[in-house]
């Protein structure tokens, strides 16, 4: 049975508000410049100030936005091309050199040649975000199509299907656990990126308003910033948790 | 032999279309240079030197920051490691700081440091820490009840049951995370270098953008590509070695 009041949770809860606590006497007592460090009311005042007012929610969704185009697109051609390369040996020969060259680059450092050929906008800011968050799911999905087991691909010799319905009906979902694994990386990565973009290129979003707080010195401004992209981080992971459970839960049926 | 020829079809093919293409004028993109031109302009920076110093630049930067995460991350996941109610009671606060994006602080990291060598390294040592600190909790948990028996009847005093028992047993498994780190490190010091910091390889890589000298941009990228991927090569094989020294005791 579990406990309403669990010591161990009351515990961290402690932990956390003292650590809040901590600071916030620090702050009061000026120990800490208020300049880097205001106190953890203020930030959370700053943020309360800005729901009322409703100036939050614009760059929220911008950034969401930003973050949810961008990873879509890279789930996209990164199960695509996981597929062919997984299930394909010449796919995976032709491919699999310039892809392991590209992998190590760091993705921030497409943002030049983005800005090149896209300018300054939502879309160098969403190919950049697809560059990035492409190789966790592409990783994933090319081990997932790859390990495909020998029973299945009997069963779909045995029904005689053709390869677009081997990998429609068959590979795909043996390949799903892993591809959902995969996804939810590059997540995280797009959310990095997207902050990174906004950042380099004064793209309205959570990013944006963490970097102009700076700029001018309100760093309450900055905390609740902050505050609100470990919110978005923690909300998108569960978000695919949710999505997790909803997908694989016939796997759970089987057994 | 046949699978490196396979492998090299679509960069050649890509390579020879755009030279090709750029001067016969089919192309005219300034964006685009010529593969040729790359060539000459990663030549020229090799050779004048900037492009090593900037590598250098990024790579103290990382490996400072590298570093300081390494300290804190083995330091703190050891604790965590021994003591499973620190962990619990800590864990929820570590879970909650985890994932805010390291480019986040940034912003923080300006102010304090200004410029340089501090705000780099901040920003990579918080990005690096997380997979260091969590890999040692799980290392020093996983380390068989036994040793820790051996410490406490030899009544080692506490520096000595750390050396000399819990990081070698635990080592092997904190070594996978100081890999991933070290992934990590590079890649956070560019993105800095490229949003806010000037200097390093990420700045050039955005100078010579700004200035449009698009020949040594993508010559840059083509060094980047490379030095990850060396970086890769090293830490999947050299890696292991520490590992491998102790070993024999």
């Amino acid at each position: 049975m579990r406990r309403l009041f669990d010591p161990i949770k009351l515990a961290a809860l402690g932990f956390a508000l003292l650590l809040l606590g901590a600071w916030q006497l620090l702050a009061d007592a000026h120990l800490i410049s208020p300049i880097f460090f205001p106190s953890p009311l203020r930030a959370f005042a700053v943020l309360q100030q800005r729901v009322a007012d409703g100036s939050l929610w614009l760059p929220l969704a911008a950034t969401s936005l930003r973050m949810t185009v961008g990873w879509l697109l890279a789930s996209v051609i990164g199960i695509a091309l996981g597929a062919a390369i997984g299930s394909s040996r010449l796919a995976r020969n032709l491919l699999d050199p310039t892809l392991e060259f590209i992998r190590p680059l760091p993705a921030s450092a497409v943002i030049p040649v983005a800005i090149l050929f896209l300018g300054l906008s939502n879309k160098m800011s969403v190919a950049v975000i697809a560059f990035g968050a492409i190789w966790p799911v592409l990783l994933a999905s090319v081990h997932g199509f790859s390990s495909v087991t020998l029973e299945l691909t009997n069963v779909s010799q045995v029904l005689g299907f053709g390869r677009w319905d081997f990998l429609r009906k068959i590979a795909f979902p043996s390949a799903l656990p892993d591809i959902v694994a995969g996804l939810r990386v590059s997540l995280a990565i797009a959310l990095i990126l997207t902050v990174v973009t906004e950042m380099q290129s004064s793209l309205p979003g959570l990013g944006w308003d963490i970097f102009s707080a700076q700029r001018f010195y309100r760093s309450a401004d900055l905390y609740a910033g902050l505050i609100m992209l470990a919110l978005l981080g923690f909300a998108a992971n569960h978000l695919i948790l949710l999505l997790e459970w909803r997908v694989l839960r016939w796997r759970d049926l089987r057994t | 032999m046949r699978r490196l020829f396979l492998g090299a079809i679509i960069p050649a093919s890509f390579l020879i279309v755009w030279e090709a293409s750029s001067r016969t004028g089919l192309l005219t993109l300034e964006s685009l240079s010529r593969p040729s031109d790359i060539v000459r302009a990663g030549y020229v920076a090799l050779r004048d030197g900037s492009l090593l110093l900037a590598t250098l630049q990024t790579c103290e930067t990382a490996l400072i920051g590298l570093a300081i995460a390494t300290v804190i991350g083995i330091a703190a996941g050891t604790i965590l490691g021994l003591v499973p109610t620190a962990e619990r009671v800590a864990g929820p606060t570590i879970e909650a700081l985890r994932p805010i994006p390291a480019i986040a602080f940034m912003p923080l990291a300006l102010m304090m440091f200004g410029f340089g060598v501090g705000l780099e390294a901040s920003v990579v040592a918080y990005a690096c820490v997380w997979p260091i600190l969590i890999v040692t909790i799980a290392a020093v948990r996983a380390i068989e009840g036994r040793l820790l028996e051996v410490a406490a009847v030899l009544e080692l005093p506490i520096w000595k049951r750390m050396t000399k028992i819990v990081l070698p047993a635990a080592f092997e498994r904190i070594n996978i995370g100081l890999r991933v780190s070290a992934a990590i490190s590079l890649v956070v010091a560019v993105t800095v270098e490229i949003v806010l910091n000037p200097r390093g390889l990420g700045y050039n890589l955005i100078l010579a953008e700004q200035s449009l000298q698009i020949g040594l941009m993508w010559a840059q990228l083509v060094w980047l590509c490379l030095l990850g991927y060396v970086l890769n090569l090293v830490l999947s094989h050299v890696g292991r070695g520490p590992a491998a020294i102790w070993r024999p005791l």
